[in-house]
């Protein structure tokens, strides 16, 4: 290789390298592009419908006077109940899988079927919803039949997430504890768990961002798509003022009413599920939010 | 001088691979026992073996006997909540909880059912003044454990484990991770602590031993080479390894 070449392989190295800082850009550009027109095309077709009527009505048959009342309520009801179920047994089997379980083959059998069941489609879930929830138990196509089965399917992911939070919390504060004669419920209690809270949180709010979005298992054991009612609320008046009879209650959900009116044929309708789609991605967006703001602030927070 | 702990015949392993091999020794009480020796030689395994912090090491197991204060401690007559309760360890490392400086002095007595604020408080003021650290942080209690330095934090540990008040204080290798100016602090406060507590100490550091101990052990590759009085071992050892060693012809 002479000194021409060289030079001439030195230029062709250069360009490629540019060549491929131009595409990767382009290619970012792209899929950010593409997300953004995505957006600002349903803010184009919604925004006119957004205001407070359209939150605090009804669905109808007339495009101007549907409203989403029933479905946040309902999103509003399953997220709660799905937090509720999920988070507690979650957070417990995660502790138990990583802090007590014995190494043997049954963990181990336990641990690949969680990790496993984290990636089984959510249709599944509702299958099961169906047969468990509704069926056997009797709950009803209910909110709590819905809640139950969306803490099915968020589960995984909780115990696993909490787990890996546990699993970072450095051993030489549990000898620590150990040490000082603390019992293994007072070193998990007090030291291990109060450090790997912010990893669990931000794994469930993001399971629970994931949850908010789903259709498939909700339709799947029987949520209506059209209802012109709530579900009976929990606080009431009389006493003994804390009513639970909501939770066998018919129900929607945003996504659900999003789909039933992009299905219609009426422009009118287009823009409410626009408009819902809005509403939808703002509470995930702020779901998200929450959960990278908690995971910063607590990281700053807790050195080792 | 009574004995503290009685060793018998102990034998050490993890899994199939042997960690120490038939110890025998007396450690008295209100003592400084030092434990020297090189890297990998057992001696931090001997130490977490007398506060069986070694349980939480899956293939661990043992054979001998190590009695405390008569009994053994691996008898089921003890129960290890009770045995760390009397005896105390500091690590190598230090350890403080991700909390505030307050807490880490308060946690112990807390998982013991104390409650009342006056007590704590007072118990916390005199933990971190015989650990000689109080002048340092009087004023911001409620800072983060963290905020301190390498050698403060582990004068922290050691008040964390004076808080709770054990009889016997183990050591491993509590100052390799510090300066000389703190290194020099700790071993002032464990002559100073020495009257109330049996302290037995792993250092790697034969100066450090020679200065703050009464009685040395020097293990090599699982075996106690020797063990007498600190003086004696330094100066006359009747072993040619411990010579060796000492004169630091190896190690």
């Amino acid at each position: 290789m002479n000194e021409k070449q060289r030079v001439n392989r030195k230029k062709l190295n250069k360009s490629l390298d540019k060549l491929f800082l131009i595409l990767g850009f382009s290619v970012t550009l792209l899929a950010l592009g593409i997300l953004l027109t995505l957006i600002l095309d349903i803010v184009q077709d919604g925004w006119g419908r957004l205001n407070l009527d359209f939150l605090t009505h009804f669905p109808s048959r007339k495009p101007q006077e549907a409203g989403i009342l029933s479905a946040w309520v309902g999103t509003l009801w399953i997220m709660t109940l799905t937090s509720v179920i999920a988070f507690p047994l979650g957070v417990m089997a995660g502790i138990y899988l990583e802090e007590y379980a014995p190494q043997n083959r049954i963990t181990n059998l336990i641990e690949i079927n969680i990790a496993n069941l984290a990636g089984v489609p959510s249709i599944i879930y509702g299958l099961l919803g169906l047969g468990l929830f509704v069926r056997f138990m009797h709950m009803g196509r209910s909110v709590i039949s819905g809640g139950a089965t969306l803490a099915l399917l968020i589960l995984p992911m909780i115990i696993l997430s909490t787990r890996e939070a546990l699993r970072a919390v450095p051993f030489s504060i549990r000898e620590a504890a150990y040490a000082i004669g603390a019992t293994k419920w007072q070193t998990v209690r007090h030291q291990v768990l109060p450090s790997a809270l912010p990893g669990i949180m931000t794994g469930t709010i993001l399971a629970m961002s994931r949850a908010i979005g789903e259709t498939a298992p909700l339709i799947m054991i029987g949520a209506l798509t059209y209802i012109a009612f709530l579900p009976a609320p929990p606080l009431q008046s009389q006493f003994p003022f804390l009513h639970l009879n909501g939770l066998f209650d018919p129900f929607t959900v945003l996504p659900i009413q999003i789909f039933n009116w992009v299905s219609r044929p009426q422009k009118g309708f287009f823009e409410d599920a626009a408009a819902g789609i809005i509403i939808l991605l703002g509470i995930a967006f702020l779901m998200n939010a929450v959960a990278i703001f908690l995971r910063t602030r607590y990281q700053k927070k807790i050195r080792w | 001088m009574s004995d503290e702990f009685q060793i018998k015949n102990l034998n050490a392993f993890y899994g199939s691979k042997q960690a120490l091999k038939n110890i025998n020794l007396d450690i008295s009480e209100k003592t400084i026992t030092a434990l020297i020796g090189p890297s990998g030689c057992g001696k931090s395994t001997f130490i977490r073996c007398l506060n069986r912090m070694n349980d939480l090491v899956k293939s661990f197991h043992l054979e001998g006997d190590i009695l405390y204060q008569g009994t053994d401690l691996y008898s089921g007559k003890w129960d290890v909540i009770d045995i760390r309760d009397k005896i105390g360890m500091v690590f190598q490392k230090p350890n403080p909880f991700p909390k505030s400086i307050r807490e880490n002095i308060t946690f112990g007595l807390k998982i013991r059912g104390m409650k009342d604020r006056n007590i704590l408080e007072h118990i916390t003021e005199q933990s971190l003044k015989k650990a000689a650290i109080w002048d340092e942080v009087k004023d911001r209690l409620n800072d983060h454990a963290l905020s301190l330095s390498g050698g403060q934090q582990q004068r922290l540990c050691i008040a964390r484990t004076l808080a709770v008040q054990p009889q016997v204080i183990l050591f491993d290798e509590p100052c390799s991770a510090l300066d000389p100016i703190s290194t020099a602090k700790i071993e002032e406060l464990m002559l100073e602590i020495k009257k109330d507590f049996t302290i037995i100490i792993v250092t790697h550091n034969m100066q450090q031993a020679a200065r703050v101990s009464d009685q040395s052990g020097f293990f090599l590759l699982g075996e106690l080479i020797e063990m007498g009085k600190t003086q004696d071992i330094f100066t006359n050892p009747h072993d040619k390894r411990t010579e060796d060693y000492i004169t630091g012809r190896f190690g």
